[in-house]
C-alpha cells in the first residue's frame, strides 16, 4: 500500500530558503556552535579517544538494555523513586495527568525535556486544565508564541532579539520594550521565580539514568533544571528508554563531550545528580519522585542490528549545527519534534517510513553529522539503509511502514530502466535516441522537470561511450 | 503500579529481549581520561582558570582565617542576611567567628515548606561547603543533605562555597571514583562550575537567569 507523505519538506524548506531573517539568525548561531565545538577539541587524538570512549559506553548499555532497565528500575525503587513504563506517548501523558491529579497538582513548571515534547504533553496537560510552563528561557520564549522547538539544545534559535523584544513587550505584563539581552533575561527570571514558588509539580527530562545506583543526570546552564526538580513537592522525570547507562563513572566521558559537542563548552553549570526523593532529616527537595520512562517505537528500532545505532544518540544536537540542509532551512521545516540529521533518521523510524520518506531524501549524504557525532552513529549510511525501507518489504525488516513509500510512477521507472538494461539491441536504440535527441527533450517534461527545479538539464553526449570506442577501433573480445 | 504500566513493562521489556544481542561487550578504554592529571598546585590553577572563564569570583583564605575572610565579603557587599547551615562543620564554623552587627546569619534549621517565601525573596546569600573540586574544567562537587539543604546553593542571589585546595581532583571521572559516588549517592548530588547563565537569545550570554547571579568560591590554600 501506498501512504502519501502528509508532510512536505521539500516545500516547507523551499519556504524557509526565502526568508532572509531566517537563514541570517540560523547562519550566525551555527558559525558560532561550530567554531566554539572546534575550539574544545584541540588535540585530535584525545578527541577520536573520546569518541571511541563514549560509542562503547552506548552501545555497551543498548547490548545490555533490558538487564540494565531492571536494574534501574530497582535501584530507583530502592532509592525510594517510583518508576512507571509507557508503550505509547498517549500511555505516558494519561500516567503523567494521573500523577498529578493523585496530588491536585494544577500547575506544572518544567524543566527542558525533548521527550515531553515527543509527547506533545504541554497541550495535553492544557486541554486537561494543568498549566505547565516551560521555564528554560529558549522554551519559554517559544511558548509564549505558541511555537515548537526549533533546535533540540537552543529551542529558540530561530529568533534575533529584535522579535523576543517585541514579544515580551507584548506579552509579559508590565514589561517594557528593550532589546538589551540582560534586562529580557531579568524579565523572564521575574516571571518564572513566582512560577517556581507557586507550582505544585516539576517536570524535568532525563540525560543519562544511572542503573548501579538508580540516579537521574540532569545537564543544564539556567538553573531552572535544579528548580523544576527541587522546588515543587513533586517531581516527575520522564526519559526514552535507551538513556540507561551501567555505572556513574560511565557517565563522566558522555558528559564532557555531551557540553562540549552541543555548545562547545567544556562544562555546564550544572550536572545535577538526583537519587531520590527529599531524605530523612532534608529540610527541602521533593517529597516525591517519579520516573516515567516511554518506548514510543524506541524497542523497534531496538531490533534492527543495523538501525539500533540510532539509540546511542546522547542529544548533543552537533549534527545539525554542522548540517548543510540544517543551517539553511532551520528547524521548523522538518516539521518533527527533532530536527536536523538526527531527526531525519528518527523520526521516520518513531512514525513511518513511508508518511516521512520526505525527511530521508531531504539530505544530501555529505556525511558532516556522522563526522563530528560524538558517538559515532552513522547518520547517512541510515539513511540510505531507510530510503530503501521505504519502497522495499525485505524480509526480517520490522521498520515502521516499509514499503509504504513506493510509488506507481518510481516502480514503473525502475522496470521500463531494467528492461532496457537486460535488452542489448534495446539498449543501443535507447542509447542511439538519447544521444541524437536527448538535448531537444523539454525541460518542462514530466520526472525531468523534478529534477530541472533546481539544477540544469543534463544533456547527453553527442555519442555514446560504445559508439566512440568502435569508432577508435577498440574492440570487445 | 498499575495494571497499565505493568503491562507496558512486560511488553517493552519482552520486546527488548527477544532482540538481545548475545556478543561480547567491547571493551572501554579509559586511556583518554586517565591523561588529564595534573601535580595538585596546578589543580588549583586549573579550577580557578575554568571557572573564572564563566564569571566565578575567588577570595583566597586559610584554614584558619576563611571565616573572617567570608565575614569581610558579606560587609563588603553590604549584605542583609548569609543563610548557613547550622548542623554542618563549615557551618558551624562560621557561626562560632560570627561577629554581632552587620550580616546578620540566618539559620537553614527547619522545612522550606515554613519559609519558602522568604527564601526567594528576603535571602542576599547562601553559604555553603563543597566535598571537592574538578580540575579539568573547573567545578565545584557538591553533596546537599540535611546539613545543608538543596536550595541553598540555587535561590539565593549569591552563593558562597568554601573550597579545600586538597580536595581538587584532576576529572569529574576521577572525582566519581574516589568520592566513591559510583556505589552510593545521596539523595542529590551535584558540580556547579559557574553563576547561572543561559545564551538562548540570540547566542548571547547573560548571567543569573534562574539562580545565582554570582558564585564566590572562597580557596582556601591547605596544600603543603
Amino acid at each position: 500500500m501506498h501512504v502519501e507523505s502528509e508532510i512536505h519538506f521539500r516545500d516547507a524548506a523551499a519556504k524557509a530558503l526565502l526568508d532572509p531573517q531566517l537563514r541570517a539568525n540560523f547562519r550566525r548561531a551555527m558559525d558560532g556552535l561550530i567554531s566554539k565545538r572546534r575550539a574544545q577539541f584541540p588535540d585530535p587524538r584525545d578527541l577520536q579517544d573520546l569518541r571511541d570512549l563514549s560509542t562503547a559506553i552506548r552501545s555497551r548499555s543498548l547490548l545490555n538494555l533490558p538487564d540494565l532497565l531492571e536494574q534501574l528500575e530497582a535501584s530507583c525503587r530502592k532509592n525510594g523513586i517510583q518508576v512507571h513504563w509507557a508503550e505509547t506517548c498517549e500511555q505516558a501523558n494519561e500516567l503523567i495527568l494521573g500523577l498529578l491529579q493523585a496530588k491536585g497538582a494544577k500547575t506544572l513548571v518544567k524543566g527542558k525535556s525533548m521527550v515531553s515534547e515527543e509527547m506533545h504533553l504541554n497541550a495535553f496537560l492544557e486541554s486537561k486544565g494543568i498549566e505547565a510552563l516551560e521555564s528554560d528561557l529558549g522554551e519559554y520564549i517559544i511558548q509564549l508564541d505558541g511555537e515548537t522547538p526549533s533546535h533540540i539544545i537552543m529551542p529558540a534559535i530561530h529568533k534575533n532579539k529584535d522579535q523576543i523584544a517585541r514579544q515580551f513587550s507584548q506579552k509579559i505584563k508590565d514589561a517594557k520594550y528593550t532589546e538589551d539581552v540582560d534586562e529580557l533575561t531579568a524579565m523572564a527570571r521575574k516571571v518564572l521565580r513566582q512560577k517556581f514558588l507557586d507550582a505544585d509539580a516539576g517536570l524535568s527530562g532525563v540525560n543519562f539514568a544511572v542503573a548501579e545506583t538508580g540516579t537521574l543526570c540532569l545537564v543544564e546552564n539556567e538553573g531552572n533544571g535544579r528548580m523544576s526538580t527541587h522546588v515543587p513537592p513533586l517531581h516527575i522525570a520522564v526519559m526514552g528508554l535507551e538513556k540507561v547507562v551501567a555505572r556513574l563513572e560511565d557517565v563522566a566521558p558522555l558528559y564532557s563531550i555531551l557540553t562540549r559537542s552541543a555548545t562547545g563548552q567544556a562544562v555546564s553549570t550544572y550536572f545535577n545528580l538526583i537519587s531520590g526523593p527529599r531524605g530523612t532529616g532534608e529540610k527541602d527537595g521533593p517529597q516525591e519522585v517519579h520516573l516515567v520512562i516511554l518506548d514510543n517505537g524506541r524497542s523497534r528500532i531496538y531490533a534492527d542490528p543495523q538501525l539500533r545505532a540510532t539509540l546511542r544518540c546522547i542529544r548533543c544536537g552537533a549534527c545539525m549545527n554542522h548540517c548543510p540542509v540544517y543551517t539553511r532551512v532551520g528547524g521548523h521545516a522538518y516539521e518533527a519534534v527533532y530536527p536536523g540529521p538526527i531527526g531525519k533518521i528518527l523520526t521516520p523510524q518513531m512514525e513511518g517510513v513511508g508518511v516521512r520518506h520526505d525527511l530521508i531524501h531531504g539530505s544530501s549524504l555529505c556525511g558532516a553529522c556522522a563526522e563530528v557525532c560524538p558517538v559515532e552513529i552513522p547518520i547517512p549510511e541510515i539513511l540510505v539503509r531507510l530510503r530503501r525501507e521505504a519502497t522495499h518489504e525485505d524480509a526480517g525488516s520490522k521498520v515502521e511502514g516499509r514499503g509504504t513509500g513506493r510509488t506507481a510512477t518510481e516502480d514503473w521507472a525502475w522496470r521500463l530502466w531494467a528492461g532496457v538494461l537486460k535488452r542489448p539491441t534495446l539498449y543501443r536504440l535507447a542509447a542511439w535516441f538519447a544521444t541524437r535527441f536527448g538535448k531537444a527533450l523539454p525541460t518542462g517534461a514530466p520526472l525531468i522537470k523534478d529534477w530541472t527545479r533546481t539544477r540544469t538539464k543534463p544533456v547527453p553526449a553527442r555519442r555514446s561511450l560504445q559508439e566512440r570506442m568502435r569508432a577508435e577501433g577498440a574492440r570487445h573480445d | 503500579m498499575t495494571n497499565a504500566t505493568a503491562d507496558a513493562r512486560s511488553a517493552i521489556l519482552g520486546r527488548l529481549r527477544a532482540s538481545m544481542d548475545t556478543g561480547p561487550l567491547p571493551g572501554l578504554d579509559t586511556a583518554v581520561l586517565e591523561r588529564r592529571a595534573w601535580p595538585a598546585a596546578e589543580r588549583v590553577v586549573r579550577l580557578r582558570k575554568g571557572m573564572e572563564a564563566v564569571h566565578t569570583e575567588f577570595l583566597d583564605a586559610t584554614p584558619a582565617d576563611w571565616p573572617a575572610v567570608v565575614r569581610a565579603f558579606c560587609d563588603r557587599e553590604g549584605l542583609k542576611n548569609l543563610l548557613f547551615g547550622p548542623a554542618s562543620e563549615a557551618g558551624a564554623a562560621l557561626a562560632d567567628a560570627w561577629t554581632p552587627g552587620g550580616t546578620q546569619l540566618l539559620p537553614y534549621d527547619r522545612p522550606v515548606e515554613t519559609f519558602k517565601e522568604e527564601l526567594f525573596t528576603g535571602v542576599d546569600a547562601g553559604f555553603t561547603d563543597t566535598v571537592g573540586g574538578v580540575a579539568e574544567t573547573g567545578g565545584l562537587l557538591l553533596m546537599p543533605g540535611p546539613a545543608e539543604p538543596r536550595l541553598m546553593s540555587l535561590v539565593p542571589p549569591i552563593h558562597i562555597a568554601l573550597l579545600r585546595a586538597s580536595t581538587i581532583q584532576n576529572t569529574f571521572w576521577s572525582a566519581v571514583k574516589s568520592l566513591g559516588w559510583g556505589r552510593r549517592l545521596p539523595p542529590n548530588a551535584l558540580m556547579i562550575s559557574g553563576p547561572s547563565k543561559t545564551a538562548d537569545i540570540e547566542q548571547t550570554l547573560a548571567y543569573g537567569v534562574h539562580g545565582p547571579k554570582r558564585l564566590i568560591v572562597v580557596l582556601v590554600q591547605d596544600l603543603s
